[in-house]
């Protein structure tokens, strides 16, 4: 579903014509696709990355049918022509090879197969999604001097929370982009594997925990779309929705005007109770975020009394692993060097601290936590 | 949702250990859910009326002696269809649940399973179809027919067959058994880390899962290494590997395929085992665990596994299409490349289930073509059966039916798996409804498909009457409706971004497809029950079905030169083999049956080790999921003994009189001359 369900005068016609083209490509496809006509988010969607990525599927759909289809009306055609009952038909028991019958046999599923691998190749390369995008849609090409919205996304159980450090504010379950802004979701997991998925906006990716993945997209076309995880977490799996919405600058600052003042601060303490699991968590705003909460949210150092995961696995590279690395870690619990980059120090072995200066240098080429 | 919890909480409270009983007591019966206490007082009875049957007839000694300690090849295949048609009923049932919950769901009601039984129920479905029904199947067939398509007596280690067969048993036991005592796993049938892990799954469900596929897929390593080293060494002269049926071939990659990908399931699961078990981090978000090793492992299995599932059945269709159409395969040496170039290729193919896990463009890339590359020698091998079907005398009988229904779905199966792995499209596909219909339209259209082909095809051979047509054909449409039903609206509802494993829905905008969907599985039912109703109807009319030639289909491979069933020594005199399809040259040069000149025939002897072996694993399997710890160590080092003091048993083998050979024989010639009248 997750069709539009706020339309907008905005839509110009070379879109809908566009769309209407690759609906009718799909009603030739299969009856049933025809059936469901316009309602098919996947090939139907509102975001330029899912665009092209239905083309993708046309394409390559087009492009298997021409071996797929003959295949289908000979085995049809012969099971009618060589049946028992027709004694008409040749019937030669022991012709079993025919050289060229074997190279068009192995040349023209390889023929596709090579066009099919060129388009994969291309088409994986452009719509990476850790790529920055290439255009905004077909058309309209990106803008040099915007640089992309920065929304910070993790999976909790079982709901979804956005941070968007531009406007220092966080949402549970919404999130809200700018029409023609290209976006960069910044994802991870405080939990299981879980899938970021707006089908009317872009391909999935992977929200998991101790990792941050990324997705680049845009949305064209005002709306309100639906999102959900798309891999399966656990026990509210199933209510664990958000609403993407897309809106216009003007709609986009009165929202986070409405959320500054609806809202209450998200600190440490904050996220943390959020943290623990909760089915159909309603929306909630947030009009503050606090500094170095995303480094705490990836690092898994959400709890107060927790070693963050980049801290931990700078003392087992200096030398503090093994069972060393266990008993630092119960040592060393709620020190985070997002917070302080010295107090590392006092967990390597002693031995190493002679590079102190080092390593702290070293430290601090890491890029600061994004100030929001 | 609440039964759940009250579930959770009941299993947490036993967390303290008992010495003796371990985690067991009175709260992990969960008959508070009314379908698993009906689900339970129907299995209790059915168990009774078989038992009491049993006795009556005084068959236990009967089974004991002739079939569980057997160390024919014939029975093992045979029992080891037993194991899969038993559990396709169960694992079909989860599929009806799943399907009529969620038409329910998706229609604006509630449903009848809240989301911790709907979550056990889909893992369980797909941990039985691919484990304990297509394995079984598929290992049936490859054991039944691969020994005498090659002229043998027997497999390279008959104990061992037996002993893998009652391992795999040993794990279906363990997972019917987490429906009544316990509950079993919520993980999805691969039990993705960390959600596998102990920190969010701490139930003992993930436990049944772990012991149940380690002691199952030591049976299934064992019966792999079994099957190879039988198909290399125990061939009839004359037979050179290019004088193999196709099936032997695919027999021979598929087990090559288990021997090498089965020790990554252990190791995989017993990492996992080790993080739940022993407070390691292999696979954990937390101490440096890597859960993305452990998807990567998994798939590094998984996908060879779907080869070890689809290689037999193509297989399968070589065998009957030729036969079906009176001609010779076309393209025999293709078919053979085919094969092993889809056996090596799908080793370098598993990142193609995980595109959407942040691999980079190039990574993506290779795998996606590599996965597309594959489709090559598949096609060609539909090429093959096209054109075996060219300029041939096509019958339609139920197996060949069974061949057109394969080979017009399995496209559209295969082309959507294409799709699949261009990864941009991937990422709007994946974990969709459009992947539970990809895998379902080429595991049915292709696996199951073959496996009634298969059975159809070579029931005569095991059991001396052809089954019934009738029932069989209804089989056939009822399956063949009722899949499409069932899984082109599924197709649509991916594109329409609907996501696997839900079980609430926020609109009842899908309504209508998931009520054809459930329709469809419907149908299936009715092909479930036509197949069996087909089976009852075969065995009443044997007699007026009877085939005393052995070869009821004018087949083309040495299994039909033996008579129905074949003697348990397979052959009075190992045949030689001159060229491919070596019975029909028999045939065409008039090969007349020895009847006199018998010799004694070097036999192996029956054996109770597997089944005793397997009930000590069994027993020790359930101990280690409960913790009791005790049972656990005495049952281990039963086994242990047990094994070692059969390698002192030298009692093992004898050879069967000329006599005996004689008058077996004699028997059948007798019939064949009646036959003839």
């Amino acid at each position: 579903m997750s069709r539009q369900l706020s339309n907008s005068s905005v839509q110009n016609r070379s879109k809908r014509r566009k769309k209407m083209k690759r609906a009718f490509s799909a009603a030739a496809l299969l009856p049933l696709i025809a059936l469901a006509g316009c309602d098919m988010v996947v090939l139907d969607p509102s975001g330029d990355v899912a665009a092209q990525q239905a083309d993708l599927i046309l394409y390559s759909t087009v492009l298997m049918l021409i071996v797929i289809i003959p295949v289908m009306a000979l085995t049809v055609f012969f099971a009618w022509k060589y049946r028992e009952s027709n004694k008409d038909a040749t019937y030669e028991p022991d012709w079993d090879h025919s050289t060229s019958l074997e190279i068009i046999i192995w040349s023209v599923p390889l023929a596709i197969i090579i066009c099919l691998a060129g388009l994969t190749y291309v088409a994986t390369h452009r719509l990476d999604p850790f790529e920055p995008l290439r255009r905004v849609s077909d058309g309209q090409e990106i803008d040099p001097n915007v640089d992309p919205m920065v929304i910070q996304v993790s999976a909790m159980d079982w709901k979804w929370l956005f941070i968007y450090p531009e406007e220092g504010i966080a949402t549970v379950n919404e999130v809200v982009a700018i029409v023609d802004r290209p976006i960069k979701f910044e994802i991870t997991s405080t939990t299981v594997m879980n899938s970021f998925f707006v089908p009317a906006l872009a391909g999935q990716i992977y929200a998991m925990s101790g990792m941050q993945t990324e997705l680049n997209a845009v949305i064209n076309e005002p709306g309100i779309y639906n999102g959900f995880s798309a891999n399966y977490s656990g026990e509210g799996f199933s209510q664990m929705r958000f609403k993407f919405h897309g809106k216009d600058q003007a709609d986009f600052d009165a929202w986070v005007e409405q959320v500054r003042a609806q809202g209450s601060e998200l600190d440490r303490e904050t996220l943390a109770s959020l943290n623990q699991p909760s089915i159909s968590h309603p929306v909630t705003y947030y009009n503050s975020v606090e500094t170095g909460l995303w480094d705490k949210i990836v690092n898994l150092c959400i709890e107060d009394d927790s070693l963050c995961l980049n801290d931990m696995m700078m003392v087992d590279a200096l030398g503090g692993g093994g069972l060393e690395g266990l008993w630092n870690r119960e040592m060393f619990r709620g020190i985070c060097s997002a917070d302080d980059p010295g107090a590392l120090m006092a967990m390597i072995r002693p031995e190493m601290r002679i590079h102190e200066d080092e390593i702290i240098t070293a430290m601090t080429l890491v890029p600061p936590a994004p100030a929001n | 949702m609440s039964l759940s919890h009250e579930a959770a909480d009941g299993i947490a409270h036993v967390s303290g250990v008992d010495p003796f009983w371990g985690k067991l007591s009175w709260g992990v019966f969960p008959f508070y859910e009314p379908i698993v206490l009906v689900t339970f007082i129907v299995v209790v009875l059915g168990g009774l009326a078989v038992v009491g049957a049993l006795t009556y007839y005084r068959l236990w000694g009967y089974l004991w002696k002739e079939w569980f300690t057997s160390i024919d090849h014939k029975k093992i295949g045979i029992m080891y269809m037993v194991l899969g048609l038993i559990m396709l009923l169960r694992g079909f049932a989860d599929a009806l649940l799943m399907r009529g919950h969620q038409a329910i769901a998706a229609s604006g009601g509630e449903g009848y399973l809240n989301a911790h039984h709907y979550d056990q129920i889909f893992t369980a479905h797909g941990v039985i179809m691919i484990f304990f029904v297509a394995m079984p199947f598929v290992t049936g067939f490859m054991n039944y027919v691969m020994p005498l398509q090659i002229g043998a007596r027997d497999v390279a280690f008959p104990f061992l067959n037996n002993l893998s067969l009652w391992l795999t048993i040993s794990g279906a036991v363990l997972i019917m058994l987490s429906l009544f005592v316990g509950e079993f796993s919520t993980a999805g049938w691969l039990a993705y880390a960390p959600f596998s892990g102990l920190e969010y799954s701490p139930s003992v469900g993930m436990d049944y899962y772990l012991w149940s596929l380690n002691i199952a897929g030591i049976g299934t390593t064992l019966s792999g290494i079994n099957l190879v080293v039988t198909i290399i060494k125990m061939r009839a002269p004359g037979m050179t590997l290019m004088k193999m049926p196709v099936f032997v071939w695919t027999t021979l990659c598929t087990n090559i395929l288990i021997v090498v990908t089965f020790p990554v399931l252990a190791a995989t699961l017993a990492l996992l085992t080790a993080d739940r078990y022993l407070g390691t981090h292999f696979f954990t978000n937390d101490l440096g665990g890597n859960p993305m090793m452990y998807v990567n492992l998994i798939w590094i299995w998984g996908h060879p596994e779907v080869y070890i599932l689809i290689l037999p059945i193509f297989g399968i269709f070589s065998e009957i299409v030729p036969t079906f159409t009176g001609k010779r395969l076309f393209g025999y040496t293709s078919m053979v490349y085919a094969t092993c170039v889809i056996m090596v290729l799908s080793y370098i193919v598993w990142l193609h289930h995980f595109f959407t896990m942040g691999a980079g463009a190039n990574v993506n890339a290779f795998f996606g073509i590599t996965t597309m590359i594959i489709s090559i020698p598949t096609g060609a091998k539909i090429f093959n059966w096209l054109f075996t079907m060219y300029k041939g005398r096509i019958r339609f009988e139920t197996p060949m039916l069974w061949v057109m229904g394969f080979m017009l779905t399995f496209v559209i199966g295969g082309m959507t798996g294409v799709l699949l792995a261009v990864p941009p499209a991937d990422y709007v596909l994946h974990n969709s409804l459009f992947l539970i219909a990809h895998f379902h339209n080429v595991i049915i259209g292709g696996v199951v498909f073959g496996i009634f082909a298969g059975i159809i095809y070579w029931w005569p051979k095991a059991f001396g009457f052809k089954l019934e047509p009738f029932w069989g054909n209804v089989s056939f449409w009822c399956w063949l409706i009722g899949f499409y039903l069932a899984f082109m609206p599924l197709y649509v509802l991916g594109l329409m971004g609907v996501t696997r494993r839900i079980s609430q829905f926020e609109t009842t905008f899908y309504s209508v497809y998931f009520v054809i969907a459930l329709v469809g599985a419907l149908f299936v039912a009715a092909g479930i029950a036509a197949f069996l109703v087909q089976i009852y109807v075969s065995i009443r009319n044997r007699d007026a079905l009877r085939d005393v030639t052995g070869d009821p289909w004018n087949g083309r491979t040495l299994e039909w030169s033996t008579s129905s069933p074949p003697p348990y020594y397979n052959f009075a005199f190992t045949p030689r083999v001159h060229e491919l399809d070596a019975f029909t040259q028999m045939k065409r040069e008039g090969f007349v049956r020895p009847t006199e000149g018998f010799v004694p025939i070097h036999m192996p002897r029956y054996t109770a080790t597997g089944v005793v072996m397997a009930g000590f694993m069994t027993v020790m399997g359930f101990a280690l999921i409960w913790h009791i710890w005790w049972l656990a160590a005495v049952s281990f080092a039963a086994t242990l003994v047990y094994g070692i003091g059969h390698t002192f048993n030298y009692d093992r083998d004898y050879y069967v009189p000329a006599d005996e050979v004689k008058d077996i024989e004699d028997q059948r010639t007798q019939l064949l001359a009646g036959a003839a009248e």
